[in-house]
């Protein structure tokens, strides 16, 4: 059922404007300073101590970024798990960011990794240790990489003009589709597992045996509000023509996500007791209402038709709740984490220019795979106008 | 926080179920989580009694000294310390055992909670059921199924850092000064061990505040010590237990914390702790009477038990992606995008 006015095709226009400058020096930044680490080691780039083994390298990088890329696995999941074809549009740029959110998640573990030659370990059957959830969000994370970049190949070959392979690639893309659903939901909930074992080193306001499913609702939530993130970016970035009337459909679910997490997150809390917890003028408090406010405001947002049917408020919408799913990881894995006594952590200037150029890179790949391969389906404005009746 | 497992998973349950979670399993979790494990007959292990503790500190250089680790000087020593004298605070990537104090008021007398001062000895306390070895990836963490000691291998590691963010303890502790740096932590001196000696801290304390054993041995010594009135004299044994070569040390018992701590801690450890200030002052965290590890993988082998809910997700994702990627490429596939 699609539309043959919307087809993907590649932006073309100039290369070198100034974000795309901007975007490359700060990518250059990070490179230096990932030298640095190659160089004299984790502990000369990064403030991370002895109470606090894991820095923003890993709560941002490797937990959020990967939540960031849940585009295209929640698009997946409406597209062609529930067969709602008219999404189709909105495919590619959800699986572009996707592609590099993970990619990049890759490369930032291999930064972090302090032993990383022996990271093929993971491959060698005697040393995997099935009892590690790492394990499952490891190999998971990696096969889910070459499932998105085969997910997205098609673009690329159409680009190429390579329709041979592009037919047989598309025979057989739904087992790619079915694994590009059951990956994500496998390691986005295991991310949430990962902290399991730390029962007394996470606020029981963080802490609960439900974090591997809060995590996944989240993740998908988060999925759903970068793609009308971007889609809103990319139609005014680039002058074209908006989804409006999809991100509409999408908002509705993206709202009932919320609201399921939210009863959840707070109802196991309220349960358990803990609930005083957040009553009181600690900093994990603080932390929780920030948190929860950005969550809360994002479904407020989105409470009605009227609100769901208007741009800036699905984009405001879009906003709150990738900061509310950013703090929930940043909370669980570092801000509300209990170090040992004694260690304090703030990431180092350095630090966190390898994770503001990772992002520069990764929004630089996007703009540069817009512009060259056939990814975005909008028409351009003027022409949308033209043919308005 | 209550720390009541029963009734914390009880709640739990009743929460997942009223939320209809789509993943059911995980509600079971809470009922499947597997047992402790229990530590081998034949463990050993090392009692820290902190009232004969003199902070000599005698442990931590012989410690260095047998693990081949160098000295530390902590930033804000440098100027007047040029290395020659090992000062490391707390447990880093190059000391594996350390002596810290605990202080109050005018820290007048020893052993006491208000106005007094405690010594404390904190390295790894290979934890029966230990969360490092279960949450490890590649195996780097292993225990050894006769001694109970928790190694360490280089080889394996890949250097995430898991086991130091996992360890309720903070113990396992990464090199970061190093481009390729490896895990520190004690390993009980395995290496001395295997000659017939002791571990080093044990060899040399003057007190017999550290004490290695046999872990039953030891909790029996620790439990005889807590049966005996303060004040009266009692002589402590140096070095190993059991060892009748080396002079007691005959002091009098300290007015001690009615408990153990390591007996049922976190599942259980191989160090144990006497102490006559509460232990949570000492730096020593309050902990559930079971492990970690049992949580965390009865959680994950809940929800991947038999692999089975994965299996079935994955034949029912291909059932629709089947049928809706015919649905939208039905007819022939258009041979090129054409520009609209």
């Amino acid at each position: 059922m699609q539309d043959t006015h919307h087809k993907p095709r590649p932006l073309g226009g100039r290369i070198l404007t100034v974000p795309v400058v901007i975007l490359t020096v700060l990518t250059l930044v990070a490179v230096y300073y990932v030298a640095v680490r190659f160089y004299l080691g984790i502990g000369a780039v990064t403030n991370v101590n002895p109470g606090y083994p894991w820095g923003i390298w890993v709560a941002f990088d490797v937990i959020v970024g990967p939540a960031i890329g849940c585009g295209g696995f929640a698009m997946a999941l409406l597209t062609y798990v529930l067969n709602q074809g008219k999404y189709h549009p909105l495919m590619r740029p959800a699986l572009l960011g996707g592609l590099f959110g993970y990619t990049l998640a890759g490369v930032a573990v291999l930064i972090d990794l302090g032993r990383y030659f022996n990271a093929v370990n993971l491959m060698v059957p005697w040393y995997l240790n099935t009892n590690s959830i790492m394990v499952e969000t490891a190999l998971c994370v990696m096969a889910y990489v070459a499932v998105l970049w085969i997910e997205f190949s098609p673009a690329v070959l159409e680009r190429f003009r390579l329709h041979r392979v592009r037919e047989f690639l598309e025979r057989y893309m739904f087992v790619i589709i079915a694994l590009g659903v059951l990956l994500p939901t496998m390691h986005q909930s295991a991310l949430g597992t990962i902290l399991a074992v730390n029962e007394t080193k996470l606020s029981p306001l963080w802490w609960t045996q439900l974090l591997p499913l809060l995590f996944l609702i989240s993740a998908i939530a988060m999925g759903y509000s970068i793609v009308a993130f971007e889609a809103t970016l990319v139609s005014r970035g680039f002058r074209l023509k908006s989804e409006m009337h999809l991100l509409t459909s999408i908002a509705r679910i993206t709202f009932w996500l919320i609201a399921i997490f939210l009863v959840l997150r707070i109802g196991v809390i309220v349960l358990n007791g803990n609930f005083g917890l957040a009553l009181e003028p600690t900093r994990e408090a603080l932390l929780f209402w920030v948190e929860t406010i950005l969550f809360a405001g994002a479904l407020a947002t989105l409470a009605t038709d009227r609100l769901r049917r208007t741009e800036r408020y699905i984009f405001l919408s879009a906003c709150l709740l990738l900061l509310g799913g950013t703090f929930y990881r940043l909370d669980s894995y570092l801000l509300a984490y209990v170090g040992s006594p004694g260690w304090l952590y703030f990431p180092s200037v350095p630090e966190l220019m390898v994770t503001i150029g990772l992002v520069a890179f990764h929004v630089l790949l996007f703009i540069l795979f817009c512009k060259y391969l056939p990814v975005l389906s909008n028409p351009p404005r003027e022409a949308a106008k033209a043919r308005a009746p | 926080m209550s720390l009541n497992r029963r009734a914390f998973l009880t709640r739990s349950v009743s929460g997942a179920a009223a939320a209809g979670a789509t993943l059911g399993a995980q509600a079971e979790a809470a009922t499947l989580a597997r047992p402790d494990r229990a530590a081998p007959p034949d463990a050993v292990g090392i009692l820290y009694d902190s009232t004969l503790c003199i902070g000599c500190k005698a442990c931590v250089a012989a410690c260095k000294a047998a693990n081949g680790a160098p000295p530390v000087v902590p930033p804000t020593l440098t100027d007047w310390n040029s290395g020659i004298w090992d000062s490391a605070e707390d447990l880093d990537g190059r000391t594996l055992n350390v002596i810290k104090v605990y202080v109050n008021g005018t820290r007048e007398v020893k052993d006491r909670e208000i106005d007094g001062f405690a010594f404390v000895k904190r390295h790894c306390l290979h934890c029966i059921d230990p969360s490092c070895v279960s949450v490890c990836p590649v195996s780097a963490m292993l225990k050894d199924p006769v001694t109970g000691i928790v190694s360490y291998d280089q080889d394996a590691c890949m250097g995430c850092r898991y086991c130091s963010y996992a360890c309720p303890f903070g113990v396992p502790q990464f090199d970061l000064s190093v481009s390729y740096g490896r895990i520190n932590k004690c390993e009980m001196c395995s290496h001395l061990q295997a000659k017939g000696e002791i571990p080093a801290c044990c060899d040399v304390c003057p007190t017999g505040a550290s004490l290695f054993g046999k872990l039953t041995d030891l909790q029996d010594e620790a439990d005889a010590r807590l049966e005996v009135s303060a004040g009266a004299a009692y002589a402590f044994p140096r070095g190993r237990l059991g060892d009748e070569t080396r002079p007691k040390h005959t002091a009098a018992i300290a007015s001690y914390q009615n408990k153990v701590y390591g007996k049922k801690d976190g599942g259980g450890t191989q160090l144990l702790y006497l102490s006559a200030v509460p232990f949570e002052k000492l730096g020593l965290p309050t902990l559930p009477q079971y492990s970690f590890a049992g949580m965390s993988e009865g959680i994950q082998h809940t929800i991947y038990k038999w692999f089975i809910a994965p299996i079935v997700l994955l034949g029912l994702l291909l059932a629709l992606t089947y049928r809706s990627t015919r649905h939208h490429h039905g007819g022939p596939a258009q041979p090129s995008p054409h520009k609209s």
